[in-house]
């Protein structure tokens, strides 16, 4: 039962970082690999404000979201649009965007290490609650809901709003929504940063609760990047059980066998996913 | 001479100048050679899989490792010799490749770039947890009476072997196959060629060399940690190098790592808080400016000279 409340708190900021990347690679066809520099930075910008002026993680969470929404906007508009302009096929532009991306990730990780090199170590909401039986710190308690609370928002954003329908519609095939109005250019920069500020919201939530340090970001990508494909891309709800199974799994390998364990189980969950279900839990085999 | 020789000959020259480098390099110059031969060896290497087909393959640093941990454990703890696990962890580590391989070379090349982006890690996780819980955690040793020459002279009978290699791949069917699936997987398919199967055959060599020299290059180093030989970072600096100098040829990687070393060589010394930023930069300067390497810009002048 511990394992599983530890677990279902943990997925709750996994599914959220995973919705992000499902929009940057469903939508605007970028398949981000600099996705969990935007999550450390999310952190640093958490730990730095908490630790340099004692403000609260919650309130950095409010103006750290629009910067990287922003800085996210202008990293399409000026790195990744060339390449989406100059690719003569989408297997180009994942070459090329994986490429681009690392070198956005390294460059990002180089000058988080230079302002600050060692741990993102502070102390907020640390205190013991009670939730079925299980004793869990606060802090995981509230970066859950608000994961969830954004997370839901967007669901509804998508499902309910014009300009949710015309993101959906650009995933499902860009050359369509372009027939019937859409600025397909438009709507996937404003996705692709959005999907950034998505996954710098889970980096100031999970700093809470998890110590970051500026080089772990490619972890949180490769767990996003499993749960996106395990899920299947552009399910929002294959996402959310995907981040389930990741979460309470890791939490099992953790407490039961050795945290240095968490990756290699992540892992062997990849590669059940990609021998059995590469088409994700939900998806279809495709002809 | 006929045009067809041009590039034999002055492979084969070049290879007899690289070997006489011992003669004349003074213990730096040979420390920065054995760099350039290992890397040149990895990188070719790599480039014989990922250039025809565009598969960005993160998994160098693993099967380095796989080779660099294997020897360091055979020799401490079993007493086994160097030359038998040069012979065994190759094998091992091209197990482990086709394995890889046929897991995800039969989807897209998305789910190949992401596996192997933490494969070096989650071995690294794994071999620690072994170590630690069952083996007891102990330095292991690779203790020979090989100097720098040796190695180097060992490294460039390998880079020799996947040149060779290369050079027979453009010339027979296989090679041919891989062209044709880098240009396009479906026409590939069309016409009857086994895609997923030659791309697991290409990808197996590239374990294979991959721990071959992370063994010749371990006694080097002498003591050997799980952190570091399998170290994400090699797998980066192993595609840095080969899309600097250009995938599409075969001679293509050489011209990439010989300056990227002597530069990488100078940055971590002067500056050695800025490499993974500098990392970063190089990636999207190869990116943006110089999409087919120092190979494409060579041939792109050449044929203007010429006409």
């Amino acid at each position: 039962m511990d394992i599983f409340v530890s677990g279902l708190l943990l997925a709750g900021t996994y599914a959220l970082i995973a919705m992000g990347l499902n929009l940057q690679y469903g939508v605007a066809r970028i398949m981000n690999l600099a996705n969990g520099e935007m999550i450390v930075l999310g952190a640093l910008a958490a730990f730095w404000s908490f630790t340099a002026y004692q403000i609260s993680p919650l309130v950095t969470l409010l103006v750290a979201v629009p910067l990287s929404f922003f800085g996210n906007w202008l990293i399409y508009k000026i790195l990744l649009r060339p390449l989406v302009r100059r690719a003569k096929s989408q297997g180009q532009l994942e070459v090329d965007s994986i490429l681009a991306t690392f070198g956005i990730s390294f460059a990002l990780v180089g000058i988080m290490v230079s302002i600050h090199g060692a741990y993102f170590t502070y102390s907020f909401l640390a205190n013991p609650i009670e939730i079925l039986g299980t004793t869990v710190a606060q802090n995981r308690l509230v970066a859950f809901l608000i994961a969830v609370v954004i997370g839901a928002c967007l669901f509804l954003w998508l499902r309910h709003t014009r300009s949710g329908t015309a993101v959906r519609a650009v995933a499902v095939n860009a050359e369509s929504a372009r027939l019937v109005g859409i600025n397909v250019d438009r709507v996937s920069a404003l996705t692709f940063a959005l999907g950034g500020a998505i996954a710098t919201a889970g980096g100031v939530l999970i700093s809470t609760f998890i110590t970051l340090d500026a080089s772990i970001g490619v972890i949180f990508t490769m767990k996003a990047l499993i749960i996106v494909i395990m899920g299947g891309v552009g399910d929002i709800r294959g996402a959310i059980i995907a981040a389930l199974i990741l979460g309470i799994v890791e939490t099992a390998v953790a407490t039961l066998v050795d945290p240095g364990l968490t990756l290699v189980a992540a892992y062997f969950i990849f590669l059940l996913v990609l021998l059995f279900r590469p088409q994700g839990l939900f998806g279809r085999r495709s002809v | 001479m006929e045009a067809r020789w041009v590039g034999p000959v002055v492979g084969a020259v070049l290879f007899i100048v690289a070997a006489l480098v011992p003669y004349v390099a003074d213990g730096y110059w040979m420390s920065i050679a054995v760099t350039i031969a290992m890397y040149t060896a990895l990188a070719t290497s790599w480039a014989l899989f990922s250039g025809p087909t565009h598969y960005i393959s993160l998994a160098s640093g693993a099967f380095f490792g796989i080779g660099g941990y294997l020897v360091a454990t055979a020799m401490s703890d079993y007493q086994l010799s160097f030359w038998l696990m040069l012979f065994i962890a190759p094998i091992v580590s091209a197990v482990v490749a086709a394995l890889i391989g046929f897991a995800t070379l039969r989807l897209s090349g998305v789910y190949f770039v992401i596996f192997t982006l933490g494969l070096a890690e989650m071995i690294r996780n794994l071999v620690s947890w072994v170590q630690n819980n069952f083996l007891g955690s102990r330095g292991l040793y690779v203790l020979t009476d090989f100097t720098e020459d040796h190695i180097y002279w060992m490294l460039l009978a390998v880079c020799l072997a996947i040149f060779l290699f290369g050079w027979w791949l453009s010339r027979n069917r296989l090679g041919f196959a891989l062209k044709i699936i880098g240009n396009d997987e479906e026409v590939a398919k069309h016409v009857g060629i086994n895609t997923a199967l030659s791309k697991v055959i290409l990808f197996t060599t590239t374990g294979f060399f991959g721990a071959l020299v992370g063994v010749i290059i371990a006694p080097r180093y002498s003591y050997i940690e799980p952190n570091q030989v399998f170290s994400p970072e090699l797998s980066f600096l192993v595609v840095i190098m080969a899309l600097l100098g250009g995938a599409h040829r075969l001679w293509g990687p050489l011209v990439g790592v010989i300056p990227f070393t002597l530069i990488w060589e100078a940055i971590t010394i002067s500056f050695p808080n800025s490499t993974t930023l500098f990392l970063g930069i190089a990636f999207l300067l190869i990116v943006y400016f110089i999409p087919n390497g120092f190979a494409g810009l060579i041939e792109k002048y050449w044929s203007r000279m010429r006409a």
